[in-house]
């Protein structure tokens, strides 16, 4: 089971890549939620079955594979970004960023001081490379939206590296769960703040001005 | 289900309760739609938990062994204790009593029926204020305390704001907020290297730390830094007038007589960690205190502002506390215990004094604010007439701050003041030679003939002659919601006066467990304080006084009355204008130390033999904040320009900074 995990893993990271090379929005937002969806999955490989851990996965499934994805999707269609027109670097040296990025993050993982049982799995590099990548969109990206998307990446990162402490494991995919509510209201924070800051009012009718040209 | 009433409840757990229970007091209020209910819930709630809790506190002074709780709490910070010592106890006991006066007074203050937005906020950080100062004065852990001291912070800042649109009002909440933070930040540094010297965040026992490196040090400068600037110690005020003066009423006495004393508790808990002191640990917080003191007393002799004249008193409130507790201190380091006993004592009961008749200056000031609708002394006058019941009741408070003999505050002070000619007391070897601490005595003398200044001042021109402005002529009497806490904090003041050994007897489990003296040891020193003969020539006094007033209405309503204005030297068209204000009556003290308080007068445009019409206008600045502090920051402003640039509103490049810095740590981090 770990190593198919391992494979689970392996896919995440090539999301990462997805996302990092794609600018079309609908496409970033239904890459996001199959890696959501994939992280849903991953505790139960890990773990034994229980009624916590069903209502767990269930849960973020739920939250990052259809809530959050359908939210953005909405915010997307409302304010009518099709595409990120102008990112600061351009995809093909993102992509190549991002490569690096992953790279170093084996790198990096084969030097900390992990547990013994923990040294083998792809758990530490997936989490650095992930959170790199998410690093990677906020910071190159202009768009409200495409912000968002990169703190989700972020928190899926730091989601991966909480399924290694597997006694604190509820604990640790609740706050992961309670981290994801937060990014949803924080994308409707960005859209009310725009509005508010553009025409103050919270005018849902005038969202298509959100475009940041 | 049957519920029984166990009379043996401990009393710890009582406490708890009480805080709990006034701290969600607020809740209700906020879920009803309709303003009313919910204020009198609150102030139901937290009169009953008040009682409650003060019964609780009075057994552990009465000496009911205190349990102490666990909190389980999930946080990394290892195991969170509660408990109530005698310490503690004495803190918890004006707090609770502040807690039932102030909560009903806001009943009427802020009634929910004529402003029902900004009483629900008033209600729920009155309530959230009362309890995080009380989980300070219970928490026995590092982390616990700070996260007390934060809500404590901000509530109190909330609470400042209620009048939030007022320009005076954000400016003091911004100083507030600034200073409070500073000093927070002092506390940060005192718990992280407590941490590192036990081990962990909980308090160590009592005198358990030995004094040795220079960690040990700094713990202490900043306990003093930190606890001191909430205390409102002398350099570390400058937030103090302005907030005390721009909150509601009933804000500002909690604020001034309970918010203050936390802070000092603080001090006085930190310094208790520890084995023995540096020898000038003790005279350098007699030395603020002496400071504190006289420059307080000072800036209230030159305030025009009500609420800010109190509020600077209360700086040289504090400053007597810590010239008491820096007698204390110097007494147990060179092994006096005569002088700690008798400058503890007289701390402890001027803290339970001050935390008597300030909250009742501050209840009386609100109850004048509410009848003139201004908070300058200089328009007022004549406002016994309008205020009957008030005046009375401010007179008390009046008396009792300036330490004079029939109240309560003359005998916290004669504990100082005895302390100060300790030396030749007692003649069994109980006590080293410190011939400086004699130069106390003089010290409150002046600082009592200031605060008698100041307050003569305050209550003649406030309360006697006539209404200078015929705007303040029209007011009301307050409600009774007003009234019966003030008279409760008055009635209060008047028992310690005449029962001087009552107070004593509450300070008394503190100062032993302190000290570490034995209880006979402890009645002895007492004892050479006359405290009943003094209970008794207060009573008598008050007795005589009652018999003087009586008379004099006797002969009053039988004598011919007519009210005219101030005879004006023969002036043919006098003014009530030409009434003494309170600026001329102080005008001398002020002049004498206008290089303390920096009061400027500006008398604009008189030449010729027939001049046009000109103004005077006097400004009272704040000497500290104004000219030193503010300049400094406008000088670190300056130098520090160039970072600006990095804040540039580019989110992007302020992620990349995260970035680069997790990028720098993970190759530095490297083996």
């Amino acid at each position: 089971m770990v190593s198919f995990a391992d494979q689970l893993l392996v896919l995440v990271m090539l999301i990462n890549f997805i996302m990092l090379g794609s600018s079309r929005m609908a496409f970033v937002i239904r890459a996001v939620a199959a890696q959501g969806v994939i992280l849903g999955i991953i505790p139960g490989l890990l773990h034994p079955f229980s009624g916590h851990l069903l209502a767990i996965t269930a849960s973020i499934i739920l939250a990052k594979g259809l809530v959050i994805p359908y939210l953005l999707n909405d915010a997307v269609r409302k304010a009518q970004i099709r595409r990120e027109v102008e990112p600061f670097i351009g995809y093909v040296p993102t992509l190549l960023l991002g490569a690096v990025f992953t790279a170093l993050a084996f790198v990096f993982a084969q030097k900390l001081p992990l547990a013994p049982e923990h040294r083998d799995l792809l758990f530490v590099p997936a989490s650095i490379a992930t959170l790199m990548a998410g690093f990677l969109i906020l910071t190159t990206r202009k768009k409200a939206i495409s912000q968002v998307i990169g703190y989700l990446v972020l928190e899926n990162g730091i989601f991966i590296f909480g399924l290694l402490l597997a006694e604190a494991m509820p604990f640790m995919v609740e706050a992961g769960a309670l981290l994801d509510l937060l990014v949803g209201i924080f994308v409707m924070g960005i859209v009310i703040n725009h509005i508010n800051r553009e025409f103050s009012t919270v005018d849902t009718s005038r969202l298509q001005t959100l475009r940041e040209e | 289900m049957v519920f029984v009433w166990n009379i043996d409840v401990d009393p710890v757990g009582s406490l708890l309760w009480a805080i709990t229970l006034i701290g969600l007091s607020g809740l209700p209020g906020l879920l009803l739609k309709r303003p009313g209910p919910g204020q009198i819930l609150s102030v139901g709630i937290t009169v009953c938990a008040a009682l409650w809790g003060m019964a609780g506190a009075l057994r552990i002074l009465n000496g009911v062994p205190a349990k102490t709780y666990q909190l389980d709490w999930p946080l990394p910070f290892g195991p969170c204790e509660l408990s109530v010592d005698p310490l503690s106890a004495l803190f918890l006991l004006p707090l609770l009593l502040a807690a039932l006066c102030c909560s009903l007074y806001g009943l009427a203050y802020l009634p929910a029926a004529s402003q029902p937005a900004v009483e629900k906020r008033v209600t729920l950080f009155s309530g959230l204020l009362l309890a995080s100062m009380a989980l300070v004065l219970v928490a026995r852990h590092g982390v616990l305390l700070l996260m007390a001291w934060e809500i404590m912070a901000l509530s109190s800042w909330l609470l400042l704001m209620t009048d939030q649109q007022s320009l005076q009002v954000q400016r003091a909440g911004t100083v507030y907020l600034l200073a409070t933070h500073a000093g927070t930040t002092a506390l940060f540094v005192l718990f992280s290297l407590l941490k590192g010297e036990t081990g962990s965040f909980a308090f160590p026992a009592a005198h358990s730390l030995a004094l040795g490196s220079m960690v040990t040090l700094v713990m202490l400068v900043a306990a003093l830094i930190g606890f001191g600037a909430k205390a409102g110690i002398m350099p570390l005020h400058i937030w103090l007038p302005g907030a005390h003066a721009n909150a509601p009423s009933h804000a500002s006495a909690l604020m001034s007589g309970i918010m203050l004393k936390v802070g000092i508790y603080g001090i006085i808990r930190t310094v208790s960690f520890f084995q023995q002191l540096p020898v000038w640990f003790g005279w350098l917080v007699l030395l603020l205190g002496a400071v504190s003191a006289i420059t307080g007393i000072a800036l209230a002799s030159a305030q025009r502002d009500l609420k800010r004249l109190l509020a600077c008193s209360s700086i040289e409130n504090i400053g007597i506390i810590c010239i008491g507790l820096g007698m204390a201190l110097v007494g147990l380091q060179s092994g006096n215990r005569v002088l700690a006993v008798l400058g503890l004592s007289g701390a402890f009961i001027h803290i339970i004094n001050h935390a008597l008749f300030k909250p009742l200056l501050f209840l009386g000031s609100g109850a004048i604010i509410h009848a003139t609708g201004t908070r300058q002394i200089d328009r007022m006058g004549g406002l016994s007439r309008i205020l009957p019941r008030t005046a009375p009741l401010f007179l008390v408070g009046s008396l009792a701050i300036c330490g004079l003999p029939p109240l309560n505050g003359f005998v916290g002070e004669l504990f100082l003041y005895f302390g100060a000619f300790s030396d030749g007391m007692f003649s069994d070897g109980m006590f080293s030679d410190l011939p400086l601490i004699g130069f106390v005595a003089p010290i409150l003398a002046l600082v009592g003939g200031l605060a008698v200044i100041t307050f003569v001042k305050l209550y003649g021109a406030v309360f006697l002659g006539v209404a200078r402005d015929p705007a303040t002529a029209h007011g009301h009497e307050a409600p009774l919601a007003m009234l019966l806490p003030m008279g409760l904090l008055a009635g209060l003041c008047l028992i310690g006066g005449f029962g001087a050994p009552l107070l004593l007897q509450l300070v008394a489990p503190a100062v032993i467990q302190y000290v570490g003296v034995s209880p006979q040891l402890f009645a002895q020193i007492a004892d050479a304080v006359p405290l009943q003969q003094i209970s008794l020539v207060n009573g008598l006094l008050v007795a005589g006084m009652l018999v003087v007033w009586l008379i004099w209405r006797f002969l009053v309503q039988r004598a011919p009355v007519a009210a005219s204005s101030t005879w004006g030297c023969g002036y043919l068209a006098p003014t009530s204008r030409m009434q003494y204000t309170g600026s001329a009556f102080s005008e001398l003290v002020t002049g004498l130390i206008s290089g303390l308080v920096g009061a400027q007068g500006q008398l604009s445009g008189l030449s010729g033999a027939f001049p046009a019409s000109s103004r005077f206008v006097t400004v009272t600045t704040e000497r500290i904040l104004d000219q030193m502090i503010i300049p400094s920051l406008r000088g670190a402003d300056w130098c520090l320009a160039w970072l600006r640039r990095m804040q540039h509103g580019h989110l992007h490049l302020y992620i990349l900074y995260i970035f680069a810095t997790l990028f720098v740590l993970m190759v530095w981090s490297q083996p």
